[in-house]
């Protein structure tokens, strides 16, 4: 576990910042809700009459007069693009990042297999995302309480699961693009986030794209249908798992039969 | 066994051209000198040898190992200086030697710290902070502190200044007299003559000599540095000749009688005759299309 160790350590900063910057804007987020809740009425109408926006977000399928409805929408948001920038950001560089900053040449001429270096930086990755997710979950139950809100404990977790499976899938994509690249990761990572959340937008707003639902994991981090359903979609979350899987096992592919220039 | 043994080991680069074919034997003990010109094919062959780039066709073991199947295995006794040298951003000396221990299992501790303090290393520092010499002295505790059976070492002294290049091959004679096998990849050919046993020549992928370093400086050319006035124009077998004010130099590999004569016919204040060191008879290794001298 030694790259384990080296990987959480180089990535420590980044960790803190993303972990803060997610975690603060929820907060804020929800201490946004008890001065709202009083102006709901009008809210609602306004959030309801946006035509394709309305839709695009859920919005026409949520309450926004509830703590979930709200949370399911402003704090979805927030956790599913920050949560889906920082997964892309720490897989997609984790291997390129070797030869861009010419670290391989130290790294993969000690005893430790490409096999091994692959499997204890994904470790790192996933490490990494769990404990940003477990951070800021706690710190979205405890602004929910400190508000004096009843916490919605099943709702709020099957949203946080969502967007951890969504974060899970979308490094798996970026670990496997990562194999590809010797160099300038960030942009590709923060591409295919954005990318993918987009797509989700406009499967949520023309029916004709609808399927577009099944190939981006925002599909089934939808807020308005996890609510409503309470629970998340078995085929959606199967196929991303297969996404996932994909990247992981194409980086295998590549990564152990790469020319390390 | 040969510690390093390649056959018809070749490396293409899409269809650009790295090693072609090359047979090379490096004996258990010895001092190996690797030589070459930018873009020869020396750093191909050793991160072949290393693993960092599959061969396109051929083979190469390393201590009787196959280099792609038993890659672990091998570098578990290698150490490896890289001409150019690259940390992790942020890590101290002593963080960059731990870590390289780690990843071999081993605890290195005490030979990093005679290191250090033979090659005046801070290891408090942060790599980032350090002068391109002092991040090459890291570089070499790391490829020396686990004590390897083989150094494989690509122009280890850019950066060094004169007196630690000087406890460094102090510090290569000592294990190589331990027994560690050392291949040496250098443009700087006295580090060679001084140091190797034997040598190969690469050229265009291909090794065009290989040989003890003695057999390769010698030759049937001489330097000859005449100091007077002389006439050669009859004599062949002149090359590199050299004209100052009052003396001439040049390699001259004709007929000695016909030399004799021409300096007994001219006015001879002082002649000196010397073997032509590596580097004469290295450049001609390239200018004569690989033909010795």
């Amino acid at each position: 576990m030694t790259l384990v160790r080296h990987e959480l350590k180089q990535g420590r900063a980044s960790f803190l910042i993303w972990t803060a910057a997610i975690g603060c804007l929820l907060a804020i987020c929800i201490f946004l809700f008890p001065e709202m809740k009083g102006e709901m009425d009008s809210v609602n109408e306004l959030f309801a009459s946006m035509g394709s926006f309305t839709q695009a977000f859920g919005m026409d399928r949520l309450n926004f007069g509830t703590l979930i409805g709200f949370y399911a929408v402003e704090c979805g948001n927030v956790l599913g693009l920050g949560g889906a920038f920082y997964g892309a950001l720490c897989a997609v560089g984790i291997l390129s990042k070797e030869e861009k900053d010419k670290t391989a040449e130290f790294l993969l001429t000690h005893p430790v297999s490409r096999k091994r270096v692959m499997t204890e930086k994904l470790v790192a990755v996933w490490l990494q995302i769990t404990a940003m997710n477990i951070v800021v979950y706690a710190i979205s139950v405890g602004t929910v309480a400190a508000v004096g809100e009843a916490i919605p404990w099943k709702e709020i977790g099957l949203l946080h699961f969502a967007y951890y499976l969504l974060q899970i899938e979308l490094a798996g994509i970026c670990f496997g693009i990562s194999a590809f690249l010797r160099r300038g990761s960030a942009g590709v990572g923060l591409g295919i986030a954005a990318m993918l959340y987009f797509l989700n937008l406009i499967a949520n707003i023309a029916d004709a794209a609808e399927f577009l639902k099944y190939i981006t994991p925002f599909g089934y981090c939808e807020g308005a249908d996890i609510v409503s359903n309470g629970r998340l979609d078995g085929v959606m979350v199967a196929v991303g798992a297969v996404i996932g899987t994909g990247g992981i096992l194409i980086a295998y592919r590549k990564y152990t039969r790469k020319d390390i220039r | 066994m040969e510690i390093i043994k390649t056959e018809k080991l070749t490396k293409y680069y899409g269809k650009a051209r790295g090693i072609l074919d090359l047979d090379l034997t490096v004996a258990p003990g010895e001092f190996f000198g690797f030589i070459g010109p930018n873009g020869a094919g020396k750093s191909t062959t050793i991160r072949t040898l290393l693993g960092l780039i599959t061969p396109t066709s051929g083979s190469a073991r390393i201590f009787g190992k196959d280099i792609t199947k038993e890659r672990e295995s091998i570098l578990q006794d290698t150490g490896y200086l890289p001409s150019e040298t690259s940390f992790y951003p942020g890590m101290k000396v002593k963080d960059i030697l731990k870590l390289s221990a780690d990843l071999r299992k081993r605890n290195c501790g005490a030979e990093a710290k005679s290191l250090c303090e033979r090659l005046e290393l801070d290891v408090s520092r942060k790599a980032e902070e350090l002068s391109f010499g002092n991040r090459k002295k890291a570089a070499i505790v790391c490829a020396l502190q686990h004590r390897p059976k083989l150094l494989v070492l690509d122009e280890p002294t850019s950066g060094l200044d004169p007196l630690m290049q000087k406890e460094f091959f102090d510090i290569l004679r000592e294990r190589n007299r331990e027994g560690a096998t050392i291949l040496l990849s250098s443009h700087v050919l006295s580090e060679i003559q001084r140091n190797c046993t034997r040598a190969a020549i690469i050229r265009d992928g291909r090794i065009i000599a290989c040989s003890s370093v003695e057999d390769l400086s010698k030759t049937n050319a001489k330097r000859i540095t005449v100091h007077g006035s002389v006439s050669l124009e009859h004599l062949s077998g002149i090359r590199d000749r050299k004209d100052s004010e009052n003396s001439l130099s040049f390699l001259y590999s004709g007929d000695m009688n016909g030399l004799l004569r021409a300096l007994s016919a001219g006015q001879v204040g002082d002649l000196t005759v010397t073997e032509p060191d590596l580097e004469e008879v290295f450049l001609h290794y390239y200018e004569k299309d690989g033909e010795k001298v």
